[in-house]
């Protein structure tokens, strides 16, 4: 037995003896665990696995919907599809990142934007899912891909259709653009059960028409069912069940128009709105600068955004929905109809301006424009020659109880319900509003109101809408960008429906009659502010001009002292309708910080007008493609 | 002619575990040509391997126990040594370094001390008999744990764990009392939140995702939840030979390895399943008659050691096949397409061969 000693010989058999029965019985134990564990597996539950062994084979693969396409009133296309070849990566399949990124880079050309967009969405996204490398690769480029792709493993070439706006900046504060899902829209996308719409699609609407008809414009996701094995290669297609391209959608915006007024304001900051007072309908939504949404489709390289976002004209800020405005002179044609509504001023009144104008005890002196002073003026003459003195007296006269609720009433400070999310509101003050900040009102600030001062604030699309009113017999509208939606297979269009809310009866015509016929006085009278815009017009012009003292602008920081003066200047205004016996056009037009609006704004009206009224004249698109009809994609 | 007869007819073996291990090989090739979609060089492979195997085993088959006694600290501490190295110079593969490269054959050391601490383990305890002192156990103990460090340091955790299961069972069989077993078990209890934080990131991920696979099904739970579908597709009588859809459509990870199981039951369903547990327990249960026949402390426990650790190789692959057990990189033995584990478990039979082929003469 050599050196293994005789101890107690028999008590170590028997205690291994015991040990090892055991680990028998441990055996015997594990062994029914696993035999029970198969039994549940292939018998108990056999049917369910087998249904998802299947389903394993078989995997719907989601075909996403061709987007509807954007065009104006006349067929110009104003966002459109085409199919680019997209790399795309699916970071958990690729085994090396920094090697195959190198080596991609090799065979096409990736900026350093590419790689910086590329690995921010790395890091906010699942590993499985398939992120873009680059975009729009040239047929060359695609080719390498191809040719080199079992060296590329978890890089794929996709041919994905592709949002573009062919106008590039042009109705960009409209159209609004698409971009990548982030995910707070994933999220909004799950709560609103509408998950499955979206697989497959990694564009959703961000601003405009598109956020707005995002619904209307997406369409409906198809399924390819394939077999295919686990690395996703595509074996066969067994069943196809086709996407529902999204609706086309037609808008009232003529795009000649639109680019006439965003060409006026090139090099300033404005906005110009101009509808059919009659319907409603936005023919042109201008806010300048504009810039180009296409880099955005995508997502923008951080450089290219922080330039925009650091911009002192801030081209990012809608202004004919979110600019706000004090209304200056512009406020006066609805005074006027305040006046004559209240009862309390007639017509004929008349007052003696004198270039001031007192509260009584008070020593602060309220000046009209006119230092001389306008002389003996009645509310005809009010509008014309614009008197602030009048306005002074008519806003005391009337309160600013019954100026807040006339106004409110004529839309400002409520929101028109145009097709466009996040509009903003403007403020009509009043008492509440004050009491609602822990202040009181004063009498002096009721004096300002009526001339467009103090903390009242319009935005151009309610000024547009408002001089409407007047133009049209007293109906506020609602405003609609969508003229039509057509079915892009059947070619069926379903138009939008024009809603309006009478403000005035038949009766109250001649008031308003009376405020129209000043107005087209300011534009055709001897005596008007904006009469150099209506001495050669072919029609008769109703108008109102503008100006707007700047104290504190809402425009952010400026740091060059050449600008800050030019950022102090008054905002220029002007709101109009023509032709005055039968107004096809209503208009607003705001030009920030250009002083006098019957120099700076007003003729931007008249031009559009011109285009508008006189078809002749309406100057051609350069660039734009017209199409009768959206093709068939 | 004659002289060939007769050196074959000297050759050791137990004829009961070698016809059962044949057995196996002739199911491995079976199910490899399935997995691997077909491929006769694969099966080629592994038959090449199977006969190294089987000649390490016979060889083994022929030395006496005495010799394993004599030579297991040395073998010991030579694999310890190849364990340091292979953690300074090992060669880096899928992440993790495991084995020495030695002119086109990888060597990995923990192979080795899956023999080597069982043996170690049982040399030191049947030196002063049993049941062993307090004193030896803690030296047993060390001789587990240091090795073990050094695998997970690798880091395999699979061939760790396993390997600490094979010397503790030395110690259990030795006859550690009960009470010691009962504390060992709190104290166990006890670190476990210690060892979670020590754990890298992707075995934590498998704890998880064993926890609750559905969690992440493209992620980390991936592997389990196809697995489980093709064993549970497979059903009562199995979707038949070379039809594993699973298999062959690419969705069952690592197939001719750690998941042919897997590929097995898809094809052979339940039945081929029970047959293939009736085989397993009846090499296990061999392994344990060897053991209990042994002549000598040593014998038992190595013997004893060596035939339930590979019950827990079975055990952890089937668990894990079957979702019950986290996903570790444990292949089935006997069936699993592999290189060095297929020598390391054959190298065990031959130890298990000699004990039980050596009786006699020892007797005498």
């Amino acid at each position: 037995m050599l050196n293994i000693p005789l101890k107690d010989h028999f008590r170590e058999t028997r205690i291994f003896g015991s040990r090892l029965t055991i680990m028998a019985g441990f055996v015997v134990l594990v062994m029914l665990v696993l035999l029970g564990r198969m039994l549940y597996l292939q018998v108990v539950h056999h049917k369910h696995y087998e249904t998802r062994a299947r389903a394993n084979q078989i995997s719907p693969i989601p075909v996403p919907p061709v987007r509807g396409w954007i065009l104006d009133r006349n067929g110009i296309v104003l966002a459109q599809n085409y199919p680019a070849y997209t790399l795309e990566v699916i970071p958990e399949q690729v085994k090396d990142m920094a090697a195959t990124l190198a080596h991609v880079g090799k065979l096409v050309s990736l900026s350093e934007a590419d790689l910086k967009l590329f690995n921010k969405q790395r890091r906010a996204r699942p590993g499985f899912e398939s992120l873009p490398l680059r975009t729009n690769l040239t047929e060359e480029e695609a080719a390498r891909i191809a040719i080199n792709r079992p060296h590329l493993q978890g890089v794929e070439l996709h041919a994905r259709l592709q949002r573009y706006y062919p106008l590039g900046g042009l109705g960009i504060h409209l159209n609004g653009y698409v971009g990548r899902i982030n995910e707070e829209e994933v999220g909004a996308i799950g709560r609103s059960g509408k998950h499955a719409d979206y697989r497959g699609t990694l564009h959703i609407g961000k601003l405009g028409i598109e956020q707005y008809y995002e619904s209307l414009l997406l369409g409906r996701v198809g399924v390819e069912r394939r077999e295919t094995n686990a690395r996703g290669r595509s074996l066969h297609v067994v069943e196809r069940e086709a996407p529902k391209a999204g609706e086309n959608l037609y808008l009232n915006i003529d795009a000649r128009m639109q680019a006439a007024a965003e060409q006026m304001l090139r090099g300033k900051r404005g906005a110009v709105v101009a509808m059919d007072p009659n319907s409603g309908a936005i023919l042109t939504f201008a806010s300048m600068p504009t810039y180009d949404p296409n880099p955005f489709v995508n997502g923008i390289d951080q450089s290219s955004y922080d330039a925009l976002l650091e911009n002192p004209d801030k081209p990012l800020i809608n202004r004919a929905l979110n600019g706000q405005y004090p209304p200056g002179s512009t406020i006066k044609p609805f005074m006027a109809l305040a006046a004559l509504e209240s009862g309390k001023i007639g017509g004929e009144d008349s007052v003696t301006c004198r270039g001031v104008f007192r509260l009584a005890g008070e020593p602060r002196p309220y000046r009209d424009w006119k230092k001389s002073g306008h002389g003996k003026i009645d509310l005809h003459e009010s509008i014309v020659q614009s008197c602030d003195i009048y306005y002074y007296r008519a806003a005391v006269t009337l309160g600013i109880d019954f100026i807040h609720t006339f106004l409110s009433g004529l839309g400002f400070g409520q929101a028109t319900g145009i097709d466009l999310k996040g509009e903003s509101i403007g403020l009509v003050p009043s008492r509440e509003w004050r009491k609602a900040r822990g202040e009181t009102w004063y009498l002096g600030e009721t004096v300002v109101t009526g001339i467009g001062q103090g903390p009242t604030l319009v935005t151009p699309l309610q000024l547009a809408n408002s001089v409407s009113i007047l133009a049209n017999g007293g109906r506020l509208m609602q405003p609609r960008l969508m003229y039509a939606r057509e079915n892009p297979v059947t070619r069926e269009r379903r138009y939008s429906q024009f809603a309006y809310k009478q403000l005035f009866t038949e009766e109250h015509k001649p008031r308003l009659d009376a405020i129209a016929a000043a107005m087209t006085d300011v534009v055709h009278g001897e005596k008007g502010t904006a009469r150099r815009i209506g001495w050669n017009a072919p029609y008769r012009i109703a108008g109102k001009t503008g100006t707007a003292q700047v104290k504190s602008i809402a425009i952010g920081e400026v740091y060059d002292a050449e600008k800050m003066a030019e950022f102090e200047r008054d905002h220029a205004l002007f709101i109009a309708f023509a032709p005055v016996e039968n107004p096809r056009i209503a208009i607003a037009v705001i030009v920030e910080n250009a002083g006098h609006g019957s120099s700076a704004a007003a003729p931007i009206a008249r031009k559009l007008m011109d285009y508008y009224l006189l078809p002749e004249k309406m100057p051609p698109l350069n660039n734009a493609t017209v199409v009768a009809s959206p093709p068939n994609e | 002619m004659n002289d060939l007869k007769r050196f074959v007819g000297r050759i050791r073996y137990d004829r009961p575990l070698m016809i059962a291990l044949l057995g196996f090989a002739l199911i491995s090739f079976i199910v490899l040509y399935s997995a691997s979609g077909k491929n006769l060089s694969v099966v080629g492979t592994q038959a090449i391997r199977l006969i190294l195997a089987y000649v390490v085993m016979l060889f083994i088959a022929q030395i006496r126990p005495d010799t394993f006694v004599r030579y297991s600290p040395h073998f010991y501490a030579a694999g310890l040594v190849l364990l340091v190295v292979v953690l300074v110079v090992g060669v880096i593969g899928k992440g993790a370094q495991r084995w020495i490269s030695l002119g086109g054959f990888n060597l990995q050391p923990s192979e080795l001390m899956k023999l080597a601490v069982p043996m170690v383990v049982a040399w030191w305890l049947a030196r002063d008999g049993l049941p062993p002192t307090l004193r030896n156990i803690a030296i047993s103990a060390v001789l587990i744990v240091v090795p073990v460090l050094l695998i997970i340091k690798q880091p395999d955790l699979g061939t760790a764990v396993l390997i600490l299961a094979s010397g503790l069972i030395v110690i259990f069989l030795a006859g550690l009392s009960w009470r010691v077993i009962t504390m060992l078990f709190l104290a166990a209890a006890a670190a476990m939140p210690l060892i979670w934080t020590t754990l890298h990131d992707y075995q934590r991920q498998r704890v998880i995702s064993f926890l609750n696979p559905e969690s992440d099904p493209l992620g980390a739970g991936y592997h389990s939840i196809q697995s489980m579908i093709a064993v549970g597709s497979g059903g009562f009588f199995g979707k038949g030979w070379l039809d594993s859809s699973q298999a062959h459509l690419g969705y069952l990870p690592e197939s001719k390895t750690d998941f042919i199981f897997a590929v097995f039951a898809e094809e052979f369903g339940l039945m081929g399943t029970l047959v293939l547990f009736a085989m397993y327990l009846f090499v296990i249960g061999r392994g344990m008659y060897i053991a209990y026949n042994a002549q000598d402390a040593y014998s038992r426990l190595l013997a004893g050691s060596l035939t339930l650790t590979f019950f827990l190789y079975f055990f952890v692959n089937i668990g894990m096949v079957t979702g019950i057990l986290p996903v570790v990189g444990v292949p089935l033995p006997l069936i699993s397409h592999g290189g060095s584990s297929l020598v390391t478990l054959m190298a065990a039979f031959g130890i298990l061969m000699s004990i039980q082929t050596h009786r006699r003469i020892l007797q005498q």
